[in-house]
């Protein structure tokens, strides 16, 4: 049954159902629209209509000038859209996936992220960054890797990582508007996956503040934590687990870096049990970090159990499909989780 | 008679920069200049290399025009840049200027010479040895020497250091070897994007010329026409490696390959102003990039952990001062064709030592940064947010 985006039962109103692919156009669209500094660049996204076909129709409507195709070169662009964004314009690079923006990570780094605080506030740098990030289906292990973990590590930066459409429009219009370097991690799977849009979305000053999570789905017996497409595999965890009397409480992060560690302490406080969900790999991972932020924190004295993490298999990305779907958490190690969580 | 010399005083003060107007002429005093303003020649063209050049027909002119205001303009920048590297020596030496310190006493003609083709709505973006361009692209002495000693009235308010200096329209002090060559590209995409007639100076060097990111970055200035001059200070050491032993080919103007290039005496202020000129009007004129080869030389080792003797010799340092120093040779230009009396220089180079001397003086009396300082500046335009510290009872605030 299809939720709406109150995780309740659809209505009999029907919203328009918007890809996540569209809701990143529209965003996109309405930016390059509102403001004439905006601009695109990356490989294929002119002509071809992007690899993944997100910025189709967005060159034949504004342009050589706005949409610019680059050739290979990640080190190369990203530092032109870098130096761009230096110079006041607000440039939206894409990394075709973000396992190749480690060619170019030094200038994401180094030259945006840091610039404004080196410059004690001369030189900000207005940049987006975005792409699909994390795995994808049978790409194996270089075109995997999910890199919310190491762009999270750095101050300086804002990411980003959105789960369904609304999401990722409101998101992404935020992250453009932002002066500061932000990563705007997408993902491939969700891309052509409909979503219920609200009314407030149609608008087209719409936009999701950076740094608040959502709470998908109320509950009070146990918190899941996730960004991204887990936030789903939480969701469909959590439908099964209510027909057996859990109620769990499912938190969709929506930004990683500046985390909101807040609305996850309250949701804690209230159930006691915290469960993490991610695609990353375990080690120095986004739920590493939340474990440590919780510990920290005013909710620590109310665990009832250590918090658990559920990630991807600490392995390079294996080919086969049976491999490749015992490398990512499923529906079922959430729900095992849940239990060996409660003691249940 | 008291008017007159008040008059002559003036003259010449507007011509060395002294406070017009603060000197007055006591009656019956003598005037410590000696010749007469009309004595000296007011404009000289000179001759100058001509540039090897590289996929072009025609290149700078091989005559250069010199009035008697600009030489002394361009005396007094190199000048104040030398004397500010050689303070920043001393204070390093004295342990006041800590971490990364490259100094570009030797490079001065290069600093003067292209802010002199260029205006202050261009741009320019450099790598690390950049303390001579954040003063020719107006940032105060005061403001250069207190960021070098890490306190709160330096241009970056104590939080960038030697390599990360900025100015409208100068974009740092960038301190990782060739990152800026494609930031260089994507300021002069903003130019060409906005249509404003502007060009952006990328400066690297012999070393930097081996990134691959230069050549992704050529690629794409070219296909898209950028308006970027792409500069190479061949100071002939990338740190100890000659370079010999660094590039197959070391004809750096015809790296470029397909983007049009030449060689240029990078010790001749004339020859440089000439050449970034034709370079800059090449690019305006909507052909695409260009390289530019500067031919010059460091006096101080790579930075001031070295020493600079190890990979040349003191000979060959030496011979470059006596033969091919920058400010001598504009000053002997000068001089042998009565642009300037010897007495002038002199009397400017005091000058610049005072103003040098008072800026060090705000530079080591200056408090640091306020300790609330510490975290500020990490995002622009943003609400105040909270940064851990060193432990989790240390909750500190960042404002932008």
């Amino acid at each position: 049954m299809p939720l709406n985006i109150n995780g309740t039962l659809l209505r009999k109103q029907h919203r328009n159902h918007v890809t996540v692919r569209d809701a990143l156009n529209q965003a996109m669209d309405e930016e390059l629209e509102r403001d004439e500094r905006v601009f695109l660049m990356g490989e294929e996204v002119a002509q071809y209509d992007g690899a993944y076909k997100v910025s189709r129709g967005l060159w034949k409507k504004y342009g050589d000038k706005r949409i610019i195709d680059t050739p290979i070169s990640e080190m190369g662009f990203a530092g032109i859209a870098v130096g761009a964004a230096m110079a006041g314009l607000r440039p939206i690079c894409e990394f075709m996936t973000f396992n190749f923006s480690m060619q170019a990570i030094d200038q994401v780094i180094n030259s945006a992220a840091k610039t404004y605080y080196m410059s004690a506030g001369l030189q900000p740098v207005p940049i987006v960054f975005r792409g699909p990030n994390g795995a994808s289906a049978g790409v194996a292990a270089q075109h995997s890797q999910c890199f919310a973990a190491w762009y999270a590590h750095c101050p300086g930066l804002k990411v980003v990582s959105p789960w369904n459409s609304e999401d990722a429009k409101g998101l992404l219009k935020s992250a453009i508007r932002d002066d500061n370097p932000v990563v705007f991690l997408e993902n491939e799977l969700m891309y052509g996956v409909p979503f219920e849009m609200s009314e407030d979305s149609q608008s087209k000053d719409f936009t999701i503040p950076i740094g608040k999570a959502k709470i998908e789905r109320q509950g009070n017996h146990v918190t899941l934590v996730s960004h991204s497409r887990f936030v789903g595999h939480c969701l469909d965890a959590a439908a099964v687990l209510a027909k057996e009397g859990i109620e769990c409480e499912v938190i969709n992060l929506r930004t990683i870096r500046p985390m909101d560690v807040e609305s996850i302490e309250t949701s804690v406080m209230k159930t006691n049990h915290l469960v993490t969900v991610e695609g990353g790999w375990p080690q120095f991972g986004v739920g590493a970090e939340i474990c440590a932020r919780v510990m920290e924190g005013s909710a620590f004295n109310f665990l009832d159990a250590p918090v658990t993490r559920v990630t991807g298999v600490d392995i390079p990305m294996p080919y086969a499909k049976i491999l490749e779907d015992h490398s990512l958490p499923q529906v079922k190690d959430i729900i095992f989780s849940v239990k060996k969580t409660l003691n249940v | 008679m008291k008017t007159m010399l008040t008059v002559i005083s003036n003259a010449l003060c507007r011509i060395t920069g002294k406070n017009v107007g603060a000197q007055t002429v006591p009656e019956g005093a003598r005037v410590a200049v000696t010749r007469n303003f009309a004595d000296f020649t007011p404009q000289v063209t000179f001759d100058i290399k001509k540039c090897d050049l590289h996929r072009l027909e025609a290149g700078p002119p091989v005559k250069a025009e010199l009035t008697r205001e600009q030489g002394l303009q361009y005396y007094r920048t190199m000048q104040m840049v030398r004397r500010v590297e050689l303070k920043a020596d001393q204070l390093y030496k004295q342990k006041i200027i800590r971490g990364f310190c490259h100094l570009y006493d030797g490079q001065e003609a290069c600093a003067a010479g292209i802010e002199a083709a260029i205006s202050p709505s261009d741009h320019l973006i450099t790598a690390y040895r950049a303390h001579g361009y954040t003063y020719t692209r107006g940032v105060s002495i005061r403001q250069i020497l207190a960021e070098l000693t890490g306190r709160k009235g330096g241009v970056a308010k104590g939080k960038g250091g030697s390599m990360h200096m900025y100015a409208p329209h100068f974009y740092g002090g960038n301190g990782i070897v060739g990152a800026q060559v494609p930031l260089g590209a994507g300021i002069a995409l903003a130019c060409q994007y906005r249509g404003n007639n502007q060009v952006c100076v990328t400066l690297y060097g012999d070393g930097a010329a081996n990134q691959g990111q230069l050549f992704e970055t050529f690629n794409m200035a070219a296909l898209w026409k950028l308006p970027c001059v792409f500069i190479c200070e061949n100071n002939k050491y990338g740190m100890g490696t000659a370079v010999e032993r660094a590039a197959a080919s070391t004809d750096y103007y015809k790296r470029g390959d397909f983007i049009p290039g030449l060689r240029v005496d990078g010790m001749d202020v004339l020859s440089v102003r000439e050449a970034t000129r034709f370079a800059a009007d090449h690019c305006r004129a909507g052909k695409g990039p260009i390289v530019m080869e500067l031919q010059t030389y460091r006096y101080h080792g790579h930075s001031m952990s070295d020493p600079g003797v190890s990979y040349r010799t003191r000979e060959e340092i030496q011979e470059v001062r006596s033969k091919s120093d920058p400010i001598s040779l504009l000053r002997e230009r000068m001089l042998s064709n009565n642009m300037a009396s010897a007495e002038e220089f002199k009397e400017m180079d005091v000058e610049i030592r005072k103003e040098v001397d008072d800026a060090a003086q705000f530079a080591t009396s200056d408090p640091e940064p306020p300790l609330e300082d510490l975290c500020n500046h990490v995002f622009s335009n943003n609400p105040p947010l909270d940064v851990r510290g060193t432990h989790p009872w240390s909750k500190l605030k960042s404002v932008s």
